[in-house]
């Protein structure tokens, strides 16, 4: 019967959800409802304590300046940019997942896009607050805005950190929206199936939905729309990062290379990142049945294609520093090498380019506990990167006579700690009380029960 | 607290069902129905057959405005205070295209959430009956009528092998 056959088709898709409708609806309620056990009190406590140090430390940098982290002459830009520009990576792959996928009608991505959406959200609400801490006057951050103003000068739209300005805070806005907007229906499911407090509570944030046909008319076309244009927007949010760099004419940040390699590391650290985090929360939710091992394969072969990427990229810097003939170039990517920061330029080629490449084996990309090492080397890799490029380049440029050294402090590596605190509060709240996993997504792949036994339909 | 709506509500487990009820209802007369559905579906909005949303509307001209707004914020600003600046011009469109591609992105995303409150407020469903079933895994159809057609409703919403039908009207 074609019944019969269409369903042992489904019954082989891996991307197919196994439960009914309201199995999903019982099990990420569950992960809601369910009283929090003793550990995620400790990681909850554990986040805010880590949060306290940041707030502490930029306290601190309020009050004694930027020379407390370091800064000095020819580095400018150190630590903080370098933390700025690994969080906005970070973001990037959630983007990816719940727009570029949605629109690719990619159906592995529904288990795992609130997860990484929120991901999103949280990492760049984390970036947001490096340029801040960063320009030394935080209390006049506000200047960066063009308003209307006593001082009679607007900002200099040619300058690539004002484009940053409106690449930051449109992302920020948009993947807000775009998680909160997909979170709307979820959260009537949820606001149905709890009582007492938790009702008032998911039934304001609900908005009123119900589920209606007037309502998904308009809803599913928006977020159809939202989903195009987030699209487009993450590869040029990574993109004008990359400019901030490559726009000025310092030797290794000059490069038309930099916004394909930005995006595509971007990209390669965000999934690092959502293996890290995804990979001990389903077992925490225990949503184990949801997201599978098919969703880390996939993610992985993601992993896998940016991290190539990346290799191309690094090969291709050395080798436009060599071919251009520019000894500044060529001085740059040998100091890289072999310079007195060569641990760290080693550090980004090998847990970039080469443990990527251990993705090729389908025996490490279906091993979580291969995956989630890799996901380390992944984030300590893409930190480094941006170290590289960051610092190494500011330290050496025309004039050797005007070199210098690093120096990074305690009140950097403070900040840098801080922030997973901040970003990891912000999740770990998250998780808890919001569904992980988008229940009205799951629901729409699985076809509904059928009173007449044929085919048919869509 | 809002006017109670009369009608008859029913539920279904079966997607087909639901359809056939929708097609045959809507051919009776009863044009205003309420389909509430836990996840959005194809079949059902045939059923329904509403034209497409006009939200793309909203998308467009929000990120029409955007472009426009970007793109005079950077010319108008950097012509109010012209500092020359090797030679290049003060009004530098290439420049420019960032700032016009963010707020086409940033207004077109806001007016479609907009777009969202504004079309779906157009139709009030104040004081029309809810089930939370309707979120897990029920479809509801509400028929709005007078007393005098619920009955009849009623007949035809378990014709069609309606697992449940309230009637209030």
């Amino acid at each position: 019967m074609a019944g019969d056959t269409e369903m042992a088709v489904i019954a082989h898709d891996p991307s197919m959800p196994t439960q009914t409708h309201a199995e999903v609806t019982r099990d990420v309620v569950r992960t809601i409802t369910e009283a929090p056990t003793r550990g995620y009190y400790i990681l909850v406590g554990t986040m805010a304590f880590l949060t306290a140090v940041l707030l502490g430390t930029v306290t601190l940098l309020l009050k004694h300046g930027l020379g407390l982290a370091g800064y000095a002459p020819p580095i400018m830009w150190s630590v903080y940019i370098t933390t700025f520009v690994f969080w906005v990576g970070i973001g990037h792959a959630g983007t990816l997942i719940s727009a570029i996928l949605f629109l690719f009608r990619s159906p592995w991505r529904t288990a795992v896009y609130r997860a990484t959406e929120a991901m999103t959200v949280f990492a760049v609400m984390t970036a947001a607050l490096f340029p801040i801490i960063h320009i030394g006057r935080q209390w006049i951050f506000y200047w960066l805005i063009p308003y209307p103003n006593a001082r009679y000068l607007w900002p200099n739209f040619k300058s690539p950190l004002l484009w940053d300005v409106f690449a930051i805070s449109t992302y920020l806005t948009v993947s807000s929206t775009f998680l909160m907007v997909g979170l709307v229906p979820d959260i009537a499911a949820v606001r149905d199936h709890v009582s007492g407090w938790r009702k008032k509570l998911y039934g304001a944030l609900s908005l009123g939905w119900t589920g209606a046909d007037s309502q998904w008319r308009h809803y599913t076309r928006a977020y159809l729309y939202l989903a195009a244009l987030a699209a487009p927007l993450v590869l040029s949010v990574h993109s004008v990062v990359s400019w901030d760099f490559a726009v000025s004419i310092v030797p290794g940040w000059h490069g038309t290379i930099f916004a394909p390699y930005f995006v595509a590391g971007a990209i390669y650290s965000g999934i690092g990142m959502t293996f890290t985090l995804l990979i001990p929360l389903r077992k925490m939710l225990r949503v184990e049945h949801m997201i599978t091992d098919y969703h880390f394969d996939n993610l992985s072969k993601l992993t896998l294609f940016t991290g190539t990427i990346l290799f191309y990229a690094y090969a291709m810097e050395y080798f436009v520093a060599w071919y251009s003939g520019s000894t500044y170039e060529q001085t740059a990517f040998w100091r890289r090498a072999f310079g007195p920061n060569w641990w760290a330029g080693w550090a980004m080629i090998i847990c970039n380019a080469f443990v990527s490449q251990l993705l090729w084996f389908k025996k490490i990309r279906t091993n979580l506990t291969a995956l989630f090492v890799i996901s380390i080397f992944i984030n300590i890799g893409m930190w480094f990167e941006r170290y590289v490029i960051v610092v190494s380049s500011l330290a050496n440029d025309y004039l050797p006579n005007a070199w210098g050294q690093i120096n990074p402090t305690w009140a950097d590596w403070l900040v840098l700690l801080g922030s997973f605190g901040w970003f990891g509060l912000w999740f770990t709240l998250f998780y808890k009380n919001f569904p992980i996993v988008a229940i009205q997504e799951i629901k729409e792949m699985i076809p509904m029960p059928r009173k007449k036994t044929h085919g048919g339909g869509h | 607290m809002a006017k109670h709506v009369p009608g008859v509500l029913g539920s279904f487990e079966h997607i087909d069902a639901a359809c056939d009820a929708i097609r045959e209802l809507k051919s009776s007369g009863h044009p205003d129905l309420t389909v509430y559905s836990a996840a959005p579906n194809h079949e059902l909005e045939d059923a329904i057959g509403d034209p497409i949303s006009p939200v793309r509307l909203f998308t467009l001209i929000g990120g029409v405005t955007g472009t426009t707004a970007g793109f005079s914020l950077a010319i108008w600003m950097s012509r109010d205070w012209p500092l020359l600046v090797g030679g290049k011009p003060i009004a530098a469109i290439p420049a420019f295209v960032v700032i016009g591609f963010e707020l086409t992105i940033l207004l077109g995303a806001i007016s479609t959430i907009a777009a969202i409150f504004i079309l779906s407020a157009r139709k009030s469903l104040a004081g029309r009956p809810y089930h939370p079933r309707f979120s897990d895994d029920r479809i509801g159809v509400f028929v709005p009528c007078g007393a005098d057609r619920a009955a009849d409703v009623q007949q035809l919403l378990e014709r069609h092998g309606s697992v449940e039908v309230s009637r209030d009207a």
